[in-house]
């Protein structure tokens, strides 16, 4: 057992921040949501459930290229909700496919599906009378949003390794039990949206949270299953990820990764992007034991006076990381073995047809920016339903947003090629940059957005193609990210050019991340606008040209070359000049 | 004005004044509630009783009813009747003939019996029925119980809207049931369509004409007006120098859209600016006003008819002619959006056109047809030439529209809010707009003037007491009045509680005002809002329905004496709400059904039920 004085020591003592309060009063989540629901005088929620129902996997949103509209009409906001739904690993039915497809056409106002870096499907706009019917129709097909988001475990990544199947299965089977080992046991989402009965005898006899706590946790929580060459999911964007190691094929334990995280403030400099540190391996018998640990440990550890500096990533730079991981040695009861040998050496998907070693067939559809629409000159969307009504496998969105046709028989294969060419699934003018290019949602619908991402880099990735072009690197690609706030969620911290939203049309430059993702880009230039962001990527992209080790990557080099320093360590290198 | 009263007050003492300290107390006590407006009737009603030579009674001023005295009876809904009924009234004292003038709500039908000489003004309502002020008059005259009216003598003005099915039914009922009780036409009814200034004249110079001789008697003493209520006196006082003949020329502020970029609906929140002219109004109050027609329109209608614009026509105005070009006559004095049934029948002719000569021949088909049809729809469907005179003849001067004001001067001072639905609709691929609310939502720039009068309505005003709770209902556009009662009952700082019910097709694209009810919800002054928004979901849900769903609470807020306002479409909402009204009175209050009427009956005619319907 710990000395109590020594545990006391490593929690930051102060005022709770507001969140704290609102998820202590909260009733294990439940809050006065239902309340909200019957109050059809607005299209939005009082402000404590506003955070509250992030915990059901819904953020409350509106339309901002409306909203000044809006003000003038004397109306509301449009004020909606997006749900991100729970897909550890991202695997989805053909059946699953249709349902979300119907519901995304009849009831959302943007009748889009979005595949997100999150390795899930989110449904943007949906209003309050839509709400409940949403879950239910989901549940129906065994489908939830369960701590999605919020101050929570959230959806479980898993590489999208359809090749390897055996392994993929293993690795995807631990995702799904870690999910459910670190998931709310609260019967609030039931309770409220599937109109599941009130456990009665109270709250404090009827929830228990043996993990999470009745104050859930400081900050937000992400846990992947990765298999190593491939780091698809990008593990140091993720606070908890355990490195499949296998023998033979055969699965036997994991590399335990901690703090790994992308997000930060403009202006703060103690808040970062940092990687994850390497605890050690464990047994595939310790691996529950070894994940509920660090959450606890961060629970019990993480800073709650400042939301800014909660994260895991913090606590192991307070605490320092062996400390961290003693506790969790403890915890769990355990000790971490030394780490088994692995190499990350590549991030996006393998497009195109795959034959995985059990003889079936898996098509790799690229989805720029996960936006699945009917487009007037393609209709993606209808598209992946045609295919879903004919297909006898099933769908594996990728943490890049993209999507795999998995388990298809030889048979099948020309079928499904058709349809996906018919519908502009299949674009073989897509080039390879613009496979390495990626953005998150942004506005109109992000409250969070300062610039405009997802609506930008189609146009961005034209005219990077023509400079890389014009500088004899057609064959060539640069992992670009465009990502509307320094949030994270496209996962501009890990590009080898990152661009971070500061302002309308302005954008701070990272550069400097490598090809396996295992390095923090570095601040280049701030507040550039669309032209500066061209001229710049001129220029460093000729100098690269001429210059470049043979194969060297454009990340590689900015480094070699002294464009910018290499970020070892995060909270020392990061934002020193 | 009223400050001059109020100084004469307060400089009122003993020494000073013809009144011993007792008298002067008692003065001072009786005086000590009255507004302003009220001193200065009440100081008017002792500077005649001065006048009429020592009188030791203070009775009311109704002197016994001599023989021989015209008896004026208005059924007004908006002030129009009223209005008519002042200038006969006018006009007949004018001549020497005793008049009495009278709002049927305050007369008791059975002394139609002693009367000798009656003038009935009466507007009717969309589908035909009476006013609500007129509603139990004219159920006692065309029942069972009227009396025989061998000796009365009576003349019948009818007001009405050529453009309903029910044209003047009102003034027609009662025009035919006192003949069948036997009283005698002094001269044939006059029915009176929308532009109604005109016809109403020459009436009054033929009726008082023909009633000169008979009825003037020199002896006969002061006219007496007996429907002075406190509610009048108030209007009485606000009295402008701007009316409907005499419009202010206001500045325009703004036009905002208010349904969202989605909405089926166009409805726009209008700004005027009433600037020094001292014109006011009351929550509840309509405003007045003139519009220009649209120029592309005017130009069309001309091209249509193979003319230049330049050609000069005579309009009679004020009974002398004046001339225009034909292009200024369509744009500023004739209506060319709404369409009387005559002017089908007129252009079936002048064109010899069958199928429109078919369609005029029947009175409800024609009808139907001119609510369908603008004039250039007319003319279009059978083009022919025809003498610019001769076609404006046929044309009905333009008159002004009028909307329920949605501010209250408390508030927004010298403003005056209106919120107008765009009407519009396609024809054969063309769109078709409103005379008036396109002149409001599209035709003026900021700062351009508007010609605006004040039609008072003192059947939809606030409790006089602010304890009162109130119970509003009005979808759609029927919401403009009740935010002049919000802002007023938020300027008076008042305690009774206020329940808004407010219904229209989406919530997100036409809740209108919606922040602003957000905030008076927020803020505690209004006690509860429902709202219906019948295309949310699949089966349609009105405001009707939200009623049915609160029966209790609508019921228990009644029995404490809420006042209950509609405002809105009358010929749907205005009938499925009072019908569910009669439900809720019944079923919570174990009533018959007729017995639920009645009680809302009662409530109308203690004014705690009011309508502003159209």
């Amino acid at each position: 057992m710990s000395n109590s004085n020594e545990k006391a020591s490593q929690i930051v003592e102060g005022k709770h921040a507001d969140n704290e309060r609102l998820k202590l009063e909260s009733d294990y989540l439940r809050g006065t949501i239902v309340d909200d629901l019957s109050d059809n005088m607005t299209g939005g929620f009082t402000p404590d459930n506003y955070q509250l129902i992030r915990t059901h996997g819904m953020y409350q949103q509106d339309d901002r290229d409306i909203r000044a509209e809006r003000q003038k009409q004397k109306l509301e906001p449009l004020h909606n909700v997006m749900l991100r739904a729970r897909m550890p690993g991202g695997i989805i039915t053909p059946k699953q496919w249709l349902a979300i497809d119907k519901f995304s056409h009849d009831k959302t106002s943007y009748g889009s599906i979005r595949l997100t870096t999150r390795q899930t499907f989110q449904f943007h706009g949906v209003l309050k009378p839509n709400i409940k019917l949403m879950h239910q129709t989901l549940n129906e097909y065994g489908i939830d949003s369960i701590a999605t988001a919020g101050d929570v475990n959230r959806n479980v990544l898993c590489t999208s390794n359809p090749v390897e199947s055996e392994l993929h299965a293993e690795a995807y089977e631990w995702a799904k039990k870690i999910s459910e080992h670190l998931l709310p046991k609260t019967r609030a989402y039931a309770e409220i949206w599937l109109d599941g009965e009130k456990i009665e005898g109270g709250t404090e006899e009827g929830d228990v949270e043996p993990i999470l706590g009745k104050s859930y946790l400081p900050r937000k929580f992400k846990t992947t299953v990765v298999i190593p060459p491939q780091n698809d999911i990008d593990v140091h964007a993720n606070d908890l990820n355990f490195v499949a190691i296998s023998d033979g094929g055969k699965l036997v334990g994991f590399n335990v990764l901690v703090g790994g995280g992308l997000a930060m403030t403009h202006g703060d400099k103690s808040t970062y992007p940092r990687k994850a540190d390497d605890f050690g391996f464990v047994t595939l018998a310790n691996t529950l034991a070894v994940a509920a640990a660090v959450v606890t440990t961060q629970r019990d550890w993480g800073n709650r006076v400042n939301r800014k500096n909660a994260k895991t990533k913090y606590t192991l730079d307070r605490v320092g990381v062996d400390v961290f991981k003693a506790e969790v040695e403890k915890r769990a009861e355990i000790t971490f073995e030394e780490s088994r040998p692995y190499e990350f050496t590549f991030r996006g998907d393998r497009f195109g047809w795959v034959e995985g070693i059990d003889s079936k067939h898996h098509l790799t559809l690229f989805i720029e920016n996960g936006r699945l629409l009917d487009y007037p000159e393609k209709a993606l969307k209808t598209g992946v339903a045609k295919i879903a009504e004919i297909h006898k496998g099933d769908f594996r969105m990728t943490a890049n947003q993209n999507l795999i046709v998995a388990g298809v028989a030889e048979q099948d294969k020309a079928e499904i090629e058709k349809i996906a060419r018919e519908h502009g699934l299949i674009n073989d003018s897509h080039s390879i940059q613009r496979k390495n290019s990626m953005a998150c949602v942004a506005f109109p619908t992000c409250p969070l957005a300062m610039a405009e991402a997802e609506r930008y880099i189609p146009k961005l990735v034209d005219d990077v193609e023509a400079i890389l072009t014009k500088n004899g690197l057609a064959e060539e690609a640069i992992i670009l990210r465009v990502t509307g706030c320094p949030n994270g969620c496209g996962r501009a911290m890990l590009a080898e050019i990152g661009l971070v939203g500061k302002g309308p049309g302005k954008y701070n430059m990272y550069l400097g991340s490598n090809l396996g993702g295992t390095r923090i880009p570095k601040l280049y230039k701030e507040n550039l606008g669309e032209q500066d962001i061209l001229t710049e990527i001129d220029q460093l992209s000729a100098r690269w040209a001429a210059d470049r080790n043979k194969d060297e990557a454009f990340g590689d080099f900015v480094i070699r070359a002294g464009i910018v320093s290499e970020v070892k360590i995060s909270m020392r290198d990061f934002h020193d000049d | 004005m009223p400050q001059e009263q109020l100084t004469l007050q307060q400089n009122l003492n003993p020494t000073s004044s013809a009144l011993d300290a007792n008298q002067l107390a008692l003065l001072q006590q009786a005086t000590s509630s009255y507004s302003s407006l009220q001193l200065a009737w009440a100081s008017g009603y002792l500077a005649a009783k001065s006048e009429s030579g020592p009188s030791t009674v203070l009775s009311p001023v109704s002197a016994p009813v001599v023989a021989k005295t015209l008896t004026i009876l208005y059924a007004s809904q908006t002030g129009n009747a009223k209005g008519v009924a002042k200038q006969l009234e006018q006009s007949a004292s004018a001549a020497g003939i005793t008049v009495k003038l009278t709002n049927v709500s305050d007369y008791k039908a059975k002394s139609l019996k002693s009367e000798t000489h009656v003038l009935i003004i009466a507007s009717t309502n969309g589908e035909g029925e009476p006013p609500d002020d007129a509603i139990e008059f004219h159920e006692f005259l065309l029942g069972k119980k009227a009396p025989k009216l061998p000796n009365l003598s009576y003349s019948v003005l009818a007001l009405g809207d050529s453009s309903y099915e029910f044209f003047c039914q009102t003034g027609k009922d009662f025009d035919e049931r006192l003949k069948a009780l036997g009283a005698k036409q002094i001269t044939p009814r006059v029915d009176c369509d929308v532009d109604y200034d005109s016809d109403s004249e020459s009436l009054t110079l033929s009726i008082v004409e023909s009633l000169k001789e008979e009825l003037t008697q020199q002896e006969t003493g002061l006219a007496s007006v007996t429907s002075l209520g406190q509610v009048d006196l108030a209007t009485a006082g606000a009295e402008s120098i701007y009316n409907k003949q005499n419009p202010l020329n206001a500045e325009f502020i703004l036009s905002q859209k208010i349904t969202g970029r989605d909405s089926e609906k166009d409805v726009r929140h209008i700004e005027i600016d009433l600037g020094e002219s001292g014109l006011t109004y009351q929550a509840g109050d309509a405003l007045g006003v003139y519009f220009e027609n649209d120029s592309a329109l005017v130009a069309e209608l001309i091209s249509v008819l193979k003319l230049t614009g330049e050609e000069k026509v005579k309009i009679k105005i004020d009974g002398a002619n004046q001339v225009f070009t034909l292009t200024d006559a369509l744009t500023t004095q004739l209506e060319i959006t709404q369409t009387p049934p005559s002017f089908v029948e007129f252009w079936a002719k002048i064109s010899g056109n069958n199928e429109l000569a078919a369609i005029a021949a029947d009175k409800n088909t024609a009808r139907e047809y001119a609510g369908e049809h603008q004039i250039i729809d007319v003319l279009e469907a059978a083009p022919t030439e025809i003498d610019p005179q001769f076609f404006i003849e046929a044309l009905r001067k333009i008159t002004p529209r009028l909307y329920s004001i949605a501010s209250a001067q408390a508030e927004v001072e010298e403003e005056v809010h209106l919120t107008v639905g765009l009407v519009s609709y396609e024809k054969d691929g063309k769109t078709r707009f409103g005379g008036a609310s396109h002149y409001l939502a599209d035709g003026l720039e900021e700062s351009q003037s508007v010609r605006v009068f004040v039609e008072h309505n003192d059947n939809f005003r606030l409790p006089t007491d602010s304890n009162t709770p109130v119970i509003m209902i009005g979808p759609g556009t029927g919401v403009a009045p009740f935010r002049a009662f919000m802002q007023q009952r938020e300027a008076d700082e008042a305690s009774g509680d206020n329940w808004m019910f407010f219904g229209d097709q989406t919530f997100t694209q036409d809740f209108l005002y919606q922040v602003e009810w957000q905030n008076y919800l927020k803020s505690g002054l209004l006690t509860r809002m429902d709202v219906a928004f019948s295309r949310d979901q699949a089966e349609k849900i009105y405001v009707q329905d939200r009623l049915k769903e609160q029966a209790k609470e609508v019921f228990a807020w009644l029995e404490r004496g809420a006042h209950l306002y509609i405002c809105g479409d009358m010929s749907r909402m205005a009938k499925d709400v009072e019908a569910a009204l009669i439900e809720i009175i019944s079923e919570q209050g174990q009533l018959s059904s007729e017995d639920a009427e009645q009680y809302l009956k009662d409530l109308r005619s203690n004014k705690r039920y009011q309508k502003d319907v159209y």
